[in-house]
């Protein structure tokens, strides 16, 4: 009995070629935030800070030691340095050219960006997980080295309250750089205009309503307890439109009509 | 099959690209020449979906670039190979396109090698690269997708003689085996040798588009010898009409068999016989770009 084998089958391109996934996209944006030394340093910042000041409150004799206590604290390095990755997130493809690359992939541009905004959520859960983290280290080391018990209490309101201003605080990184398109513009213009409005309004008495309801910084503050309630949501709501919705639609928009050269 | 029909882009009141229309078929490398600031980009830069045409359309295979599932997968595109984040290494620049594209680690490593940048180089910063290595990096970034359409805006800027040379081998091996290449250049020299088809644009308008032996057809013979007056008097005799030549050189408005009997027939020496490729397509693009009055232009003779 012979055997025939059977001729090879005729190389036949597989036409199936399906567009990538938003969490494919997703992972490729979350990946550029660290693959490069600026933005690896950054993070590790953001680590080295969070165990800073954690260091601080629990050596500093008079400061109160529970993990509800450590949380919050943890979050202010997170809450300033976060943001600063979200505007390179976006700023980063214009000042190293990289936008002609992802656009030409991807040319749909609203997916890329919505694949940066999801990129910065997870960023921004990544760093309140980071924050908490160093406050279970400083929680445990507490009966270590000072008299206090381990307390690690934590009102589910102040887990939902900080994730979401931490969310909030990196999408208004992201919206400054859709709008401004060059990091050290958008990085400069993120930290001074906010500043400079606190300032303006905290001092002129006549301004307090505009301090109540469009001042970020003030109207988030009672989330980092986890405080908020009735009108509070509502004047975050009012600020997060001037600082984060306005500038994203603005950038957005922008961004999708452009020319990219 | 790559489709440009009547592109024409406008900015304020500038006219960067006015009524460009042709086609490149699959099989063939089209060159797309013409002096810097002539057009070329702004046309690819359309038709790659970065640039919104004001008029007219560019179509890939029928459809628009904007339109295909997974762009990467059917065109590969290079339009800057300066265009590249300086702290990613190589290899790390293909991974998030691979990411993109839906192709494993192992095709990144395959493209690496094929462009010669595989081991040391592909775990280099692209800040450290030269820009023949970029070059090569934006070569294995557009072959990374297997696509079946290659658009490609000054490839071979910045590669050594070497590298222009392994593109050029790249390029046909592409085209012979069915697929479809753009690339565009200022540089002459680089579109003849790999080129079918050509595409001349000057000052945003096509001034010549054809085969390369359309364009070159036709052009005469270069005849070199000890003695140009000899050889100028025989070839008169003859009844062919000479003009001079590139250095001592005389281009014969006939073809090279018909340039050697009346140069025999005289009894003169001859130390070049051939037809008149190279200087053809320069004389051509030179006169059709100057007639423009573009500023760059000297860059061509180059």
């Amino acid at each position: 009995m012979t055997t025939t084998t059977a001729p090879a089958a005729p190389a036949v391109r597989t036409p199936a070629i399906s567009s990538p996934s938003l969490l494919q996209l997703t992972r490729v944006e979350l990946r550029k935030s660290y693959d490069t030394r600026a933005g690896r340093w950054l993070l590790i910042v953001i680590g080295l800070a969070a165990l800073g000041v954690v260091a601080l409150e629990l050596f500093v004799e008079d400061a109160p030691k529970t993990f509800a206590d450590y949380f919050p604290f943890t979050q202010f390095p997170v809450g300033i340095l976060l943001p600063v990755l979200g505007i390179l997130l976006v700023t980063s493809e214009w000042s190293q050219r990289t936008a002609m690359t992802t656009f030409a992939l991807v040319p749909r541009r609203a997916r890329v960006l919505t694949a940066k905004v999801l990129a910065a959520v997870l960023l921004a859960v990544g760093g309140v997980l980071a924050a908490a983290a160093a406050s279970a280290l400083a929680t445990a080391l507490t009966p270590v080295f000072t008299d206090s018990a381990m307390d690690w209490g934590l009102p589910a309101a102040q887990v939902g309250q900080v994730l979401l201003v931490q969310v909030i605080s990196v999408l208004a990184g992201v919206a400054f750089g859709m709008l401004l398109l060059s990091s050290p513009l958008a990085i400069v213009l993120y930290f001074v205009l906010p500043t400079a409005f606190s300032i303006l309004v905290n001092t002129v008495s006549a301004l307090d309503w505009v301090r109540d309801w469009l001042d970020l910084s003030t109207t988030t503050m009672p989330m980092y307890e986890g405080d908020l309630d009735g009108q509070g949501w509502l004047q975050v709501a009012t600020s997060v439109a001037l600082w984060l919705a306005l500038p994203l639609l603005a950038g957005w928009l922008r961004i999708r009509r452009a020319e990219i050269a | 099959m790559i489709t440009i029909d009547h592109l024409t882009k406008r900015y304020g009141a500038q006219l960067a690209v006015s009524d460009v229309s042709f086609s490149c078929t699959p099989g063939t490398v089209t060159g797309f020449l013409g002096p810097n600031g002539a057009g070329k980009s702004t046309t690819l830069r359309a038709l790659v979906g970065l640039a919104t045409p004001t008029s007219g359309a560019a179509t890939i295979g029928g459809r628009a670039y904007r339109d295909l599932p997974n762009a990467g997968r059917q065109v590969g595109v290079l339009l800057d190979a300066g265009a590249q984040h300086a702290g990613r290494t190589g290899r790390e620049v293909l991974t998030l396109a691979a990411l993109v594209l839906g192709v494993g680690q192992e095709r990144v490593d395959e493209v690496l090698g094929r462009v010669g940048l595989a081991d040391k180089p592909a775990g280099k910063r692209v800040g450290n690269y030269s820009l023949g290595m970029k070059q090569r990096l934006g070569l294995a970034a557009a072959l990374l997708g297997d696509p079946q359409v290659l658009v490609l805006d000054e490839p071979a800027n910045g590669l050594d003689p070497d590298g222009i040379y392994w593109m050029r081998g790249l390029l046909r091996g592409f085209a012979d085996r069915g697929g479809t290449v753009l690339l565009s250049s200022h540089l002459l020299r680089e579109v003849e040798a790999v080129a079918d088809q050509l595409v001349v644009i000057a000052a945003g308008r096509i001034v010549a588009q054809g085969s390369k032996q359309e364009l070159l057809g036709g052009r005469g013979t270069v005849v070199r010898g000890p003695d140009r007056v000899v050889l100028e008097r025989a070839l008169r005799t003859a009844g062919i009409a000479v003009v001079g030549g590139e250095g001592d050189g005389l281009v014969a408005d006939a073809d090279p068999l018909a340039v050697g009997q009346a140069v025999a027939a005289a009894g003169a020496v001859l130390t070049e016989l051939r037809p008149a490729g190279g200087e053809g397509l320069e004389e051509l693009f030179r006169s059709l770009t100057h007639a423009d009055g573009s500023q760059q232009v000297q860059e061509v003779a180059a």
